[in-house]
């Protein structure tokens, strides 16, 4: 493979698909599961806050090895024949992802302070829009809790090599192709890879900084 | 101002830890009136206040607004009839107009673009609509927090030091606001000061409260002219140390 080669646009396309699968689907869950973590107040949410703050530095070779195990023959989910797919790959980010986000959406909604939150239920609001307005009230916050998980799921390696198999034309992703491209000894093309990766989270990174520039 | 309550406190207990805050064993709030509650930091009027606002539940005893129990599990609809403005203007990011139409746009009002111009003209900010709530002065925001409570038309209206730091001129203003808002439309207002000059302005009950209990409540001229407590005597002559 080369730098440009034609063969690379499927790959950066699955980077791309993969990514923003895993993202939008920690997305959809982790922003109400942070919001709601943030508010909430019941026994044993210091438990549930510790575990989500460890999920969010779940090694990635770990995650691999649980998805692995889940997907495989044997596993429990073994029914939905996704091993080696990138459905696979998608499952192991969402589950980097999701702690991710669910966590630092939390953080944020921890720290407005609480007479706001008061102010606002005293003013009329129901539990979703006491939610709802908090919620845009962090949305800077929210909005750099999808970059840090889209930073930590584009560029990560293990997981997505140990359940999607790097196979070519199929689960190649870009990281995994740079890992590959660097293990036969061919630097210029892992370096040109890695350019294409740094290429995808700049363009993110731009657009993410227009829209906090809206938001605010 | 009719004789009915608006609020009854029965046995009513509040404690943080093993300190108790808050002890009325019985505590009125007449329906329509202007009822200050004055006492120095600390001696439990921001509690009531939250109490009364639904926003606490007391650990002891009980309150009712107008014949229903009321508390932080009370319906969403009676809960809706009070507001609560804290010592601090509270905004939310956005426009100083949607901040004042926020209360309108949580019960699905339609044209409450026009009714917080309204309430902005009242509190003579209407030139600020449009500025970013962030970008206004502490006094300005004040005033605006003052207009999103009563843009909706509460019928309690619950004041916790509001005029704290303000200039007299917006003091002025915000006395002014409240009691126009009260004579046009009933409210039962609810104002919690330390200031017992602001009390005798604006109060037709005032009632004093130290460390958690009410020493005294009475008609606003008798409160201030004939105390029956000596220590009600002592904050009305300045007396008082806090």
């Amino acid at each position: 493979m080369r730098a440009f080669d034609p063969d690379l646009l499927p790959v950066v396309a699955l980077t791309l698909r993969v990514t923003v699968s895993a993202l939008v689907i920690a997305a959809v869950v982790g922003i109400p599961a942070g919001v709601w973590l943030g508010l909430a107040r019941f026994p044993g949410k210091r438990v549930l806050t510790a575990l989500v703050y460890t999920g969010m530095a779940l090694p990635p070779v770990v995650v691999g090895l649980l998805t692995y195990m889940l997907l495989s023959r044997s596993g429990p989910l073994a029914f939905l024949e996704w091993l080696f797919t990138p459905n696979a790959m998608i499952l192991a980010q969402t589950v980097m992802a999701l702690p991710l986000v669910a966590g630092l959406v939390m953080g944020a909604v921890a720290s407005v302070p609480h007479d706001l939150v008061l102010q606002v239920r005293s003013l009329g609001a129901t539990p979703w829009q006491v939610r709802w307005t908090i919620l845009r009230e962090v949305r800077v916050a929210v909005l750099f809790a999808l970059l840090v998980a889209f930073g930590r799921i584009v560029s990560e390696v293990g997981a997505a090599y140990m359940v999607g198999g790097n196979i070519q034309g199929y689960t190649r992703v870009l990281s995994t192709a740079v890992m590959m491209e660097t293990g036969k000894g061919d630097f210029g093309v892992a370096l040109a890879l890695g350019g294409w990766l740094m290429v995808l989270a700049l363009t993110v990174n731009l657009a993410a900084m227009r829209l906090q520039g809206r938001l605010a | 101002m009719s004789d009915q309550p608006a609020y009854r406190l029965e046995n009513l207990a509040v404690a943080v830890g093993s300190r108790v805050v808050l002890d009325l064993p019985a505590f009125e709030v007449v329906h329509g009136e202007v009822l200050c509650l004055v006492g120095p930091p600390g001696s439990g009027k921001s509690t009531l206040l939250r109490i009364l606002a639904g926003l606490d539940s007391p650990n002891a005893g009980v309150a009712w607004l107008r014949g229903q129990r009321f508390d932080r599990k009370a319906p969403a609809t009676l809960k809706r009839t009070v507001t609560l403005m804290f010592q601090r203007p509270l905004l939310l990011t956005g426009t100083v107009r949607s901040n004042v139409g926020y209360g309108l746009r949580l019960r699905g009002v339609s044209d409450w673009r026009a009714k917080a111009m309204t309430m902005l003209e009242r509190v003579h900010l209407k030139h600020l609509a449009d500025r970013p709530a962030t970008a206004v002065s502490g006094g300005e925001a004040q005033l605006v927090a003052l207009a999103r409570a009563l843009a909706f038309g509460p019928e309690v209206l619950l004041l916790d030091e509001p005029t704290n730091n303000l200039d007299p001129a917006r003091v002025a203003l915000v006395e002014e606001v409240v009691l126009a808002d009260h004579q046009e439309r009933g409210t039962t207002v609810v104002w919690a000061t330390h200031n017992h000059f602001q009390a005798r302005r604006v109060g037709d009950r005032v009632a004093l409260l130290l460390e958690g209990k009410v020493i005294e409540t009475a008609p606003a001229t008798e409160f201030f002219e004939c105390p029956c407590d000596l220590r009600t005597a002592a904050f009305v002559q300045g007396k008082m140390v806090y």
